[in-house]
């Protein structure tokens, strides 16, 4: 699957692993948190990189004793007017300083990638169906922004 | 007032292009319906019963003469050459067409107005005083923080999608209130503490709606420069903790109340000591920039015109005596008032102002002051700065512009939401209730005895007339498909927040307005004296007494529990 990573489209290494499904021989792989806590020796012997997906109720806090473990994170929108999941980046971010991939899945749409950017999240999963050459002028809608965020820590005030 | 530079320019222009694109996009079939509607609804567009309606933006209500203009020219090119002004200091056209809103946007853009955040789950337009800057009553003039608001919450990337709107009022009045700062979802208090210093009092969970409720203090005393910072705790607790499962459960109140306000003051305050102190800090050079935009402007230095004021309520002309009597506010600059333009003429919708009008009000702003207007969360315009000296003329004016309607703050003076006529989750039409209620009470004699009283409709339970805290409150109610109004008496948006409480059965149309009838007239009787309000004498006798004449003794008994 394609997918944007830093302000380009390329092909994901990861493969989403549900709950239930045993898990490959090898390559990367996403699984949810309970997973994770779960096998988690097995995991981190096991050839691949690892990412936790978060649902959209679970806080950064849950999954922050296990950041140094893993190479990304996955926030979940389960829907476009579901908002947790930019708070949820902000504070793996900025409180937790997680430095590895943190990716925006499910219910992603174009007109949200500046926020979710700015919120600290370098990785999309577009909804199916959507055009992601088009997604990727979304960064460029907004040359001025008024607030600090994970993309820049100072206000516009700041700034000016 | 303030202007943008260019970078606050650049913000709003790429909104408008932005907009333009998502229009595009829409009709090009890129995106359905509903992955449009949060789009739209973000840049302050509904779709309504009939049509799109527009939302614009009045940050705090302050407008300038050009601005006004530029109202007026939209609503004479793209809708249909009228507007109404809101209970939350806004703007809204009733008929523009999808193609012409990015072009609408980019006329707006051109006089430093937009129509961001005016609706959708995110941080609302901020609301102020409408005599911010001229009132006698104020500790300093509000604005300026409600312009740093204004700008920390545009756009704010991590409050984009909350779990439901998000309204802030500011008020920096100690001993009267005129933002009804106790029912938003943040009401911002500007206050002094003991040793003289200026902070915030910040009260959480207030609202109306399906669920009233009175907000409560959170923030005794913040400071100054971290009044950014404590919002946006406060706002980060909100975007983790409130409930998204149930839109009626979603708003900040329902979660205050379910965690009790110790709990939710408690995770503020572990929220806030994490980013206190951090880039969010307001400088002293930022908050000095912002104020400067609200210097007071060049004032002629005159000699206190009380006597004439007294004068002129006393005078021959009766009209304008009623007029100055009623429609002038004290002001901090010796020789001056602040004028409120009734936008509650009978015949008229209120808050529905012409095009017409609104180009001669804009004229108006300029030769009776420095080009500054207000609009009030009653739907009224004010004029802040106008010469004592200069009323005769300015009322004469009005009133050829079918704008002198001496009735601020009187009965007549109503709020009214648009209702079933517009609004696509009406039960009941609020503005023919209305304006029957306007012509029934016209006489302003009438209504100067009656004194301070307000009277505020809503067409559902969503609330959008503030029938909640009207001393008079009115309901639409929608029985068996016939609309029905329930009546409910006590309610304060104000220092003395309340909230009104219903007689009892509701009333058919055809009852409504006799019913208000039988009210007032009773309380003409109950009062000791001119001098117990409408409200004092609700608070003192209860509903009974008013029960007693709305309803034959035989019905009461069942009244009374009837409509809870
Ligand atoms: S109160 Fe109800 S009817 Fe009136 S405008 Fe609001 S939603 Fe519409």
């Amino acid at each position: 699957m394609r997918i944007i990573r830093n302000g380009a489209i390329c092909e994901d290494r990861f493969v989403h692993v549900a709950d239930g499904v045993a898990l490959p021989e090898t390559g990367d792989v996403i699984v949810s948190l309970d997973r994770y806590r779960e096998l988690r020796a097995a995991l981190q012997k096991r050839a691949g990189q690892v990412g936790v997906r978060l649902r959209s109720d679970q806080e950064a806090t849950l999954v922050a004793p296990y950041l140094a473990e893993l190479a990304l994170v996955a926030i979940e929108f389960p829907g476009f007017k579901d908002g947790c999941g930019y708070s949820t980046a902000r504070l793996l971010r900025e409180r937790f300083g997680f430095r590895g991939e943190v990716r925006a899945v499910g219910d992603v749409m174009r007109d949200q990638l500046f926020y979710m950017q700015r919120c600290g999240f370098n990785a999309f999963e577009l909804k199916a169906g959507k055009n992601i050459e088009d997604a990727l002028n979304a960064f460029k809608e907004y040359s001025v922004t008024y607030q600090g965020a994970a993309d820049e820590p100072r206000p516009l005030f700041r700034r000016r | 007032m303030y202007q943008y530079d260019e970078e606050d320019q650049r913000i709003v222009e790429e909104r408008a292009q932005q907009f333009r694109g998502q229009v595009d996009r829409r009709f090009s079939g890129e995106i359905a319906e509903v992955e449009f509607k949060p789009l739209r609804l973000q840049n302050g567009i509904y779709m309504q019963l009939h049509a799109y309606m527009l939302r614009v933006a009045i940050p705090y209500g302050t407008l300038s003469s050009q601005q006004l203009r530029k109202l007026a020219h939209i609503a004479r090119v793209y809708d249909k050459s009228y507007g109404h002004f809101t209970t939350r200091q806004n703007l809204q056209y009733n008929w523009p067409k999808l193609d012409d809103l990015p072009k609408i946007l980019a006329e707006l853009a051109t006089v430093q107005m937009h129509a961001i955040q005016t609706s959708g789950n995110c941080v609302r337009n901020v609301t102020s005083d409408h005599f911010a800057g001229v009132a006698r009553d104020e500790l300093e003039d509000p604005r300026p923080w409600a312009e740093l608001i204004r700008q920390w919450s545009t756009f704010h990337p991590e409050f984009a999608a909350l779990p439901r709107k998000f309204k802030i009022a500011v008020s920096s009045t100690p001993d009267t209130d005129r933002t009804a700062v106790r029912f938003h979802d943040v009401g911002v208090r500007l206050v002094e503490n003991a040793a003289g210093k200026r902070g915030f009092e910040v009260l959480v969970g207030g609202g109306m709606g399906r669920t009233p409720q009175i907000a409560e203090v959170i923030g005794k005393f913040v400071e100054r420069q971290d009044l950014l910072s404590y919002l946006e705790a406060v706002l980060r607790v909100y975007n983790l903790h409130g409930r998204r499962d149930n839109i009626y459960k979603a708003r900040i109140k329902i979660l205050v109340s379910a965690l009790g306000v110790e709990e939710f003051r408690a995770l503020v305050e572990a929220e806030w000591e994490q980013i206190k102190g951090g880039p969010l800090q307001l400088t002293p050079a930022e908050i000095a920039r912002v104020q400067a935009h609200f210097a007071a402007p060049a004032y002629q230095q005159l000699t206190a015109a009380d006597a004439v004021l007294a004068g002129l309520k006393l005078g021959k002309n009766r009209e304008l005596g009623r007029f100055v009597q009623n429609n002038t506010t004290p002001h901090k600059q010796p020789g001056y008032v602040a004028v409120t333009i009734s936008l509650k003429e009978k015949g008229t919708p209120p808050g529905d102002l012409s095009d017409y009008q609104m180009d001669r009000v804009a004229d108006l702003a300029e030769r009776y002051g420095f080009g500054e207007l207000r609009v009030t969360h009653t739907q009224n315009l004010v004029l802040p700065d106008v010469q004592v000296s200069q009323l005769p003329a300015l009322h004469a004016e009005l009133v050829e512009l079918g704008l002198g309607t001496a009735n601020a703050n009187k009965v007549t003076d109503l709020i009214a939401c648009p209702g079933l006529d517009y609004c696509a989750l009406a039960n009941a039409r609020s503005i023919p209730v209305a304006m029957e209620l306007m012509a029934r009470f016209e006489d302003i004699d009438y209504q100067n005895d009656l004194g301070e009283l307000s009277l505020k409709i809503s067409g559902c339970i969503n609330a959008c007339g503030h029938h909640h805290v009207g001393n008079i409150g009115i309901l639409g109610i929608d029985k068996q498909g016939q609309e029905f109004y329930q009546l409910a008496l006590g309610g304060s948006p104000g220092h003395d927040a309340s909230i009104a409480e219903v007689v009892g059965r509701a009333f058919p149309r055809s009852e409504i307005v006799g019913a208000v009838e039988k009210v007032l007239s009773r309380y003409l009787t109950l009062r000791a004296s001119p001098e117990e309000t409408f409200l004092d004498v609700v608070r003192q006798k209860g509903l009974g007494p008013f029960q007693e004449v709305l309803y034959p003794a035989t019905q009461r008994q069942e009244a009374v529990h009837a409509d809870h």
